[in-house]
């Protein structure tokens, strides 16, 4: 069996939304070199609604894979839909992931909520903090290390 | 495909495989038997010993069959910390980039009351035994340093440790498992006492090995049972293991100028080919290495996603990145030799063989080359690197 499903290295290999948006609405960046993943996204945000995603990932097939997903889930989305993107989501759209690689996506997850914490702070935007305080994760249940 | 992982396993060749099936099919008597069938078994045993041993430099009755690496390290390391606390003696010394074999079974004495010091092994992945000396302490019971490194392919000065060593009258245990079939091993000349080898690391099959004990060295077993393998290894041989293995390990003795004369050649080649990639380094000191083993670091990506390109392109290789290993730190063997863990990740390891061809060198300098590049230009920390925001650890 291999590593990966076929969407997750359909990703891998074709990811959407690489890239850099210049002068964009909101930007995230999580995840750090010393733990091996790094993401950034950047969004591009008109009447509330993500009209362009971008992102870009040092990081596993399933950083990479995760980040392209994500992008897409929320695209042409409108924001308050964009907060409600879970790593689950992310997974369960590129069908399933290996138990150890489920905190990538969560990654994921982190660096469009940042994004979107970005935008509001830019912005001036009123916000529920408790919707932002996820960015500090509890990664335990992702985990299967022994 | 290319392989290019051979220090994680080999291809068995046709020999072996022939040797194999027909002791599956034919000699498949227990060597324990008193019947033709089961001596037959027997003698197959006997004269894979007798073969084991002459390519050792050894006594057959040196020789005990395992089940493979792993399992000779556990038991030379177990055998010596017994001994020395026998006579007071809990003090170890060892590497920190030592296979996990090695490193696990220390841990695991730690915590019993044993006291281990972890030689440093510089930036190139060589210790001295000027080094060995100075850690020798009365109460010294084992060094145990490997012949060659399985990640970064460095090999020690075994024969000066196992002079020191000898001449402190302390035991010394040479992991020699990537070692044996790529360069000389007399395990006399070179004043071992343990040396643990396996058979899949020479083109032999998997799941069997050798642990060498030099005479009058009371072997403590891990594997209670019958009287197989002098009583210090029960459990009824892996008569096809072993013979394979006696095949492989012939042809790989027998071919060992191969080894210089090719093998490495090919290897400095694709060394020098992957140094042209910007901000990439060489793992591991450039000649005292095994003669198939390339390993670099590469600035801005991560090894395993690395890997996945490579393998489109029909490639296998390896990486010491934490996401290849399922836990969250990279390879312990690069951060040994001080790489810090954000270039750790970015890691690759390319293994090659004799059945390796320069048209193979070319396609992975090419392949690695342009896997690197688009990497780099899908990532956030390279992007820092290029605008300056962020320094470079590879010049
Ligand atoms: C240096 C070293 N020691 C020990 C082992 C373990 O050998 P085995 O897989 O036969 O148990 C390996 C194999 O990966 C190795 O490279
Ligand atoms: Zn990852």
């Amino acid at each position: 069996m291999a590593l990966y499903s076929e969407t997750v290295m359909d990703h891998f290999r074709h990811p959407r939304n690489v890239g850099i948006i210049e002068n964009p609405d909101g930007v995230g960046e999580v995840g750090n070199p010393i733990c091996g993943d790094i993401m950034k996204i950047y969004l591009k945000i008109e009447n509330d609604v993500i009209v362009d995603a971008k992102f870009e990932t040092f990081g596993c097939g399933s950083a990479i894979a995760s980040s392209s997903m994500a992008t897409e889930l929320i695209k042409g989305r409108p924001v308050s839909e964009a907060m409600e993107l879970t790593n689950k989501a992310v997974a369960e759209a590129l069908g399933g992931l290996p138990a150890h690689k489920l905190h990538c996506s969560v990654l994921a997850e982190e660096g469009i909520r940042s994004a979107l914490l970005d935008y509001h702070k830019r912005y001036n935007l009123p916000y529920d903090e408790e919707k932002f305080a996820l960015l500090h994760h509890d990664e335990e249940d992702f985990s299967d290390e022994a | 495909m290319i392989y290019a992982d051979n220090a994680a396993t080999t291809k068995p060749s046709q020999k072996v495989i022939e040797a194999m099936v027909a002791c599956l099919s034919e000699d498949y008597g227990n060597p324990s038997s008193v019947y033709t069938l089961g001596q037959r078994a027997a003698e197959l045993l006997q004269n894979a010993r007798e073969r084991v041993a002459k390519n050792l430099g050894c006594d057959p009755s040196e020789i005990t069959f395992t089940s493979g690496g792993s399992e000779a390290d556990n038991q030379a390391i177990r055998t010596a910390a017994f001994l020395g606390a026998q006579k007071g003696k809990k003090h170890l010394i060892s590497t920190p980039f030592e296979h996990h074999a090695v490193l696990h079974t220390l841990n695991k004495l730690e915590r019993e009351g044993f006291e281990v010091t972890y030689l440093d092994v510089h930036e190139n992945g060589l210790v001295t035994a000027e080094q060995v000396a100075q850690a020798i302490r009365p109460d010294t019971a084992l060094v145990s340093i490997m012949f060659a490194n399985n990640e970064i392919g460095t090999i020690q000065p075994v024969g000066e440790i196992g002079a020191v060593c000898r001449e402190k009258g302390v035991l010394f245990h040479c992991d020699s498992v990537q070692a044996i079939g790529h360069v000389p091993v007399n395990v006399y000349d070179l004043k071992i006492d343990f040396l643990a080898l396996s058979a899949h690391k020479f083109h032999g099959p998997k799941g069997v090995g050798v642990l060498y004990t030099k005479k009058g060295i009371r072997l403590q077993n891990l594997i209670e049972g019958g009287a197989q393998e002098r009583g210090k290894r029960a459990g009824t041989e892996n008569v096809p293991g072993i013979v394979g293995m006696a095949v492989a390990m012939d042809d790989a003795i027998a071919n060992l100028d191969k080894q210089a004369t090719y093998v490495a050649p090919l290897r400095d080649k694709l060394i020098d080919g992957l140094s042209k990639i910007p901000h990439s380094i060489l793992n591991g000191d450039r000649t005292q290495r095994l003669p198939g083993n390339v390993n670099f670091c590469f600035e801005g990506i991560e090894g395993e996603s690395l890997l996945l390109l490579l393998d489109n392109e029909g490639i296998c290789a390896s990486s010491g990145s934490a996401c290849t290993s399922g836990s969250l730190d990279p390879s312990h063997v690069l951060l040994s030799i001080g790489r810090p863990p954000e270039i750790a990740h970015g890691s690759l390891r390319l293994t090659i063989s004799e059945d390796t061809t320069h048209e193979e060198v070319d396609t992975l300098i090419k392949a690695v080359t342009e896997a690197v590049e688009y990497l780099r230009s899908i990532s956030p920390v390279w992007r820092n690197l290029q605008e300056g925001k962020q320094d470079f650890i590879i010049q």
